[in-house]
């Protein structure tokens, strides 16, 4: 029998893990949903729904820190961090549309327990580098808190980030709390057309080698690129190098002229304001620029200066029955690549062409049955995969909580 | 401080011990003479004392994994240690234990700029790091007052912050990869050049675990461009509140500076004595702010800072012209626990994290408890992340007075965690603040960051008697208690 429990409140979902520990009965644990076609495919009837858990808890705009219950939609906490022209600066993207649902639905909980974040990532951190704490109930029916609600706190072991990244599979997040950060007073993007992967991301590396403090480093090829719906990207119909600077306004001019006076040699260059800018970043946080096809979805996370390496080996070993476009952010360091028609989404390969560099792969999004049949995590070695199986022990000793959604052995 | 109880077996099996440590490293690469081992009685915090049962210097990962497996063998406990800067007593030893000291593992092993991070040995200091890269223009972003001698495995262990955390975040936000060996010798590695370790977040609790869950054997830290230009604006406030609105107008402003420091008049008086940096000897409140990166943005935050300023009622207002100046405005803040060490025989510095707005209550309170103890306290202000370090003043031989002391500090604690703060935000639990965690966390809470630590270390070898009141078996923890038969929940909603 198939049921979904959606508790009211953190107490409510410590009495339903508590129950499914004396029944030893596992349980999908999902906020909205958003993001429920990445991972493992899992066999499991009873659903602990979040989605019922929501309002903020805590916001002080001098603190720079707000708490909300897991499943506030992101939203409604982005609008309310607006009204105060602050904002989650770690730019958490919205897998939604990628992942054959709708946008907008994501919530803070599935923001964490996903670390998702997008392109600013790169200057800020992760959305495990922004979370000050957490509240949850662990696979043992118990309740339990780790940090707190100010910036820096070294007080115990810092649980918060193991929950970041965890996939609901330690502990059903009840509350959750973030540093926030000021809006910029102005954003702009200079643009660099018609360079070559590796060329874009030496450009991209050099950026972020800079003093100019880029807060977006992300390179189009020309597919990725054309599909963009700012004017300025599209027209020439090439690929296009793309870096932003937020700050005061002066300041912003100021290094906008100075990248382009850095890379003029290297190709055309192009700035976009205020609106164009966001529109362009939203759509590549959000991998809006790739595949309209739907094939099978990856993303390596790599050392930069590897990564068109690493995809000139993936395009030399794919067969050439199959379509493969890349997308780089990160200055690099984050390679979306989507490939249709491959066997297996193609994963020896993918995961061979990054294993001489470093990094790691991960299947984004595939059918249910390639999900079941290779691992959509980076294996690890077997003494860190011990490790990690001891440690979901520890939180969830009979493995109720999202089982087997990010590996077969915990 | 009540450390646990010496296990006898140990103690007399230490010859035998120290044999199989001097088959692992070189002769002199063991310690166990009184004389010597006297050098690694204490830490930072140096009110606590205990020899060590020997010190162990191994030269490479093998060599420590092969300790830690053989004290495994012996039931012997381990003590990490990188260069014993310690506040909270993490590097104390233990009568019991090996202390296994890091200090040879101190060479820069790859500096990868197209990759923006290095690849170093626990034991390099963490400035030897910026310089390293300062060549380049490069340097490394956590910057804890002690970073000429601190070694950067204990930056991860503690997770060091320093005055520019509030830009560039803490030792957790600047690391990519780490080797650790478990205490069963095993060797891990997590992370690496790339963001976001795969898998759990090992990285993230490592940093900061204190020692307590592996020994760190090597770190990735990303390095960054050092900014075209910083400046700093040196402001005196008649009144602690003006100071503590300055600071709260500023973030409101969306300013976030590098750094904001903020002292109040008897640390302000004694730095001054100490280093005759200029601070304004009538100011309450004295705050450093400094603004880095492109020089037209510094240039225009420099006057958006000062116009606050006199708006808040600036007594005093000072900007930075020059390095040499900027240098001068911190020099005072630096040394100010040096400073302190002038005008009192002994002190102690306290480390509690607060909600930026209840500072000037905080501040009052601590006044009535320092009138109580007959203690007199100092007090400097990571203003910007409202993390605060009074420090109290007391002399170790008058009788009574370290006792008061150590109640003054845990009732400023308390005052921290009531206010909606934390006991510790850089310095670590370690000894000195373990029997506080309860103030903070329920014994559920602290039940499960055991049962993280028995992940790694399932028979508590690994730096016992630190950050947790009490010990648990892991056999003891892992119990679980169902309670079955329960009508599940007629008020819960499902479909």
């Amino acid at each position: 029998m198939s049921e979904t429990y959606r508790p009211a409140d953190a107490d409510q979902v410590q009495e339903i893990v508590a129950w499914a520990v004396a029944e030893e009965r596992p349980l999908e644990i999902r906020g909205a949903g958003s993001k429920r076609a990445l991972g493992r495919p899992m066999e499991v009837c009873s659903t602990l729904d979040l989605s019922g858990l929501t309002g903020l808890t805590y916001y002080e705009p001098g603190e720079l820190v707000l708490a909300a219950c897991s499943g506030t939609p992101l939203s409604v906490i982005e609008a309310k961090l607006g009204e105060n022209a602050q904002r989650l600066a770690f730019e958490p993207a919205d897998y939604g549309s990628i992942l054959g649902g709708t946008a907008g639905q994501s919530t803070i909980g599935g923001v964490l327990a996903c670390n998702i974040s997008g392109p600013r990532r790169i200057q800020v951190g992760a959305a495990r580098d922004h979370c000050l704490g957490v509240s949850g109930v662990s696979g043992r029916g118990e309740a339990f808190k780790s940090g707190g609600r100010v910036v820096k706190n070294v007080t115990g072991y810092d649980l918060s980030k193991l929950m970041a990244g965890s996939y609901g599979t330690l502990a059903a997040l009840t509350e959750v709390t973030f540093k926030v950060l000021p809006m910029p007073e102005k954003t702009r993007t200079v643009l660099v057309f018609g360079l070559s992967v590796s060329e874009g991301i030496s450009v991209l590396g050099q950026a972020s080698s800079s003093d100019l403090e880029p807060s977006g480093l992300s390179h189009l090829p020309a597919a990725a690129a054309s599909r963009c719906s700012v004017g300025y990207v599209t027209q020439p119909g090439d690929s296009v190098s793309a870096i932003r600077i937020e700050g005061p306004a002066p300041s912003v001019e100021a290094r906008c002229r100075s990248l382009r006076e850095m890379f003029e040699d290297r190709g055309a260059t192009e700035e976009l304001h205020g609106h164009n800018s966001s529109t362009l970043w939203r759509e590549i946080a959000d991998v809006d620029l790739l595949g309209e096809a739907g094939g099978d979805l990856w993303r390596l996370s790599v050392p930069p200066s590897t990564a068109a390496g690493v995809v000139d080996r993936i395009g030399a070993a794919l067969p050439s029955t199959c379509d493969a476009e890349f997308l780089f952010d990160w200055a690099g360091g984050l390679v979306w690549l989507d490939i249709n028609a491959a066997k297996d989404a193609a994963h020896e390969l993918v995961r061979d062409a990054l294993a001489a560099s470093g990094g790691h792969a991960t299947l984004i999004r595939a059918s249910e049955e390639v999900r079941r049949t290779i691992p959509v995590f980076q294996p690890t070695s077997p003494g860190l995969a011990a490790l990690n199986a001891r440690v979901k022990q520890g939180f969830d000793p009979r493995g109720l909580l999202n089982p087997g959604r990010m590996s077969a052995e915990y | 401080m009540r450390m646990p109880e010496p296990d006898q077996s140990v103690l007399a099996a230490r010859d035998t011990l120290i044999a199989s440590l001097q088959s692992i490293v070189a002769e002199e690469g063991v310690i166990w003479s009184e004389n010597q081992l006297k050098a690694y009685e204490s830490d930072g915090l140096t009110a606590y004392r205990q020899l060590p049962l020997v010190v162990v210097l191994p030269e490479d990962t093998r060599q420590v994994s092969e300790i830690l497996k053989i004290c495994s063998e012996h039931g012997a406990k381990v003590v990490p240690r990188g260069a014993g800067t310690s506040l909270s007593g993490g590097a104390l030893p233990l009568a019991d234990g090996v202390l296994l000291a890091l200090g040879k593992f101190n060479r820069i092993l790859e500096i990868d700029y197209e990759n923006r991070c290095a690849v170093v040995q626990p034991g390099v200091s963490n400035l030897a790091i910026s310089e390293a890269v300062a060549d380049q223009g490069f340097y490394y972003a956590p910057d804890p007052s002690s970073q000429i001698v601190c070694s950067i495995g204990g930056n991860v262990a503690e997770n060091s912050g320093g005055v520019h955390c509030l830009k560039y975040g803490v030792t957790t936000n600047n690391i990519l990869g780490l080797e650790i060996v478990l205490m069963s010798g095993e060797i891990i590695r997590l992370g690496g050049k790339h963001l976001d370790p795969e898998g759990y977040d090992l990285m993230g609790v490592m940093t900061g675990s204190e020692g307590l869950l592996g020994v760190i054997t090597e770190v990735t830290v990303r390095i960054l461009k050092r900014p075209e230009l910083a400046r700093a604006v040196l402001v005196g406030f008649p009144e602690l509140e003006d100071g503590g609105q300055f600071v709260a107008d500023l973030i409101g402003a969306g300013i976030i500076p590098a750094g904001m420091e903020m002292m109040d008049k008897p640390a302000t008086h004694a730095a001054e004595e100490y280093c005759q940096a200029g601070y304004p000897l009538d100011a309450e409140a004295l705050v450093i702010v400094e603004l880095d990166g492109h020089s037209t943005e510094v240039d225009h935050l420099i006057g958006q800072v000062e116009e606050i300023a006199h708006k808040c009622g600036a007594s005093s207002l000072r900007t930075s012209q020059s390095e040499e100046e900027r240098l001068n405005f911190w020099s005072g803040r630096k040394a100010a626990f040096s400073s302190i060490g002038r005008i009192s025989p002994d002190y102690f510095c306290m480390d509690g994290t607060i909600p930026r707005r209840s500072l000037p209550e905080v501040l009052k309170r601590m006044a009535q408890m320092s009138d109580r103890f007959g203690l007199r306290v100092a007090n400097v202000f990571h203003a910007g992340d409202g993390n605060l370090h009074p420090l109290i003043l007391y002399d170790a031989n008058q009788p009574g007075e370290l006792e008061r002391a150590e109640e003054f500090g845990a009732e400023i604690l308390k005052l921290c965690v009531e206010v909606g703060g934390v006991l510790t935000g850089e310095h670590g639990v370690g000894v000195e603040k373990r029997d506080l965690m309860g103030v903070m966390f329920s014994e559920a809470d602290l039940e499960q960051q055991q049962r993280l630590k028995c992940a790694f270390d399932p028979e508590g070898s690994l730096n016992p008697g630190k950050v947790f009141p009490t010990l648990h078996r892991c056999a003891e923890l892992g119990r679980m208690h169902v309670h079955r038969g329960q009508v599940p929940f007629p008020d819960i909603e499902r479909f």
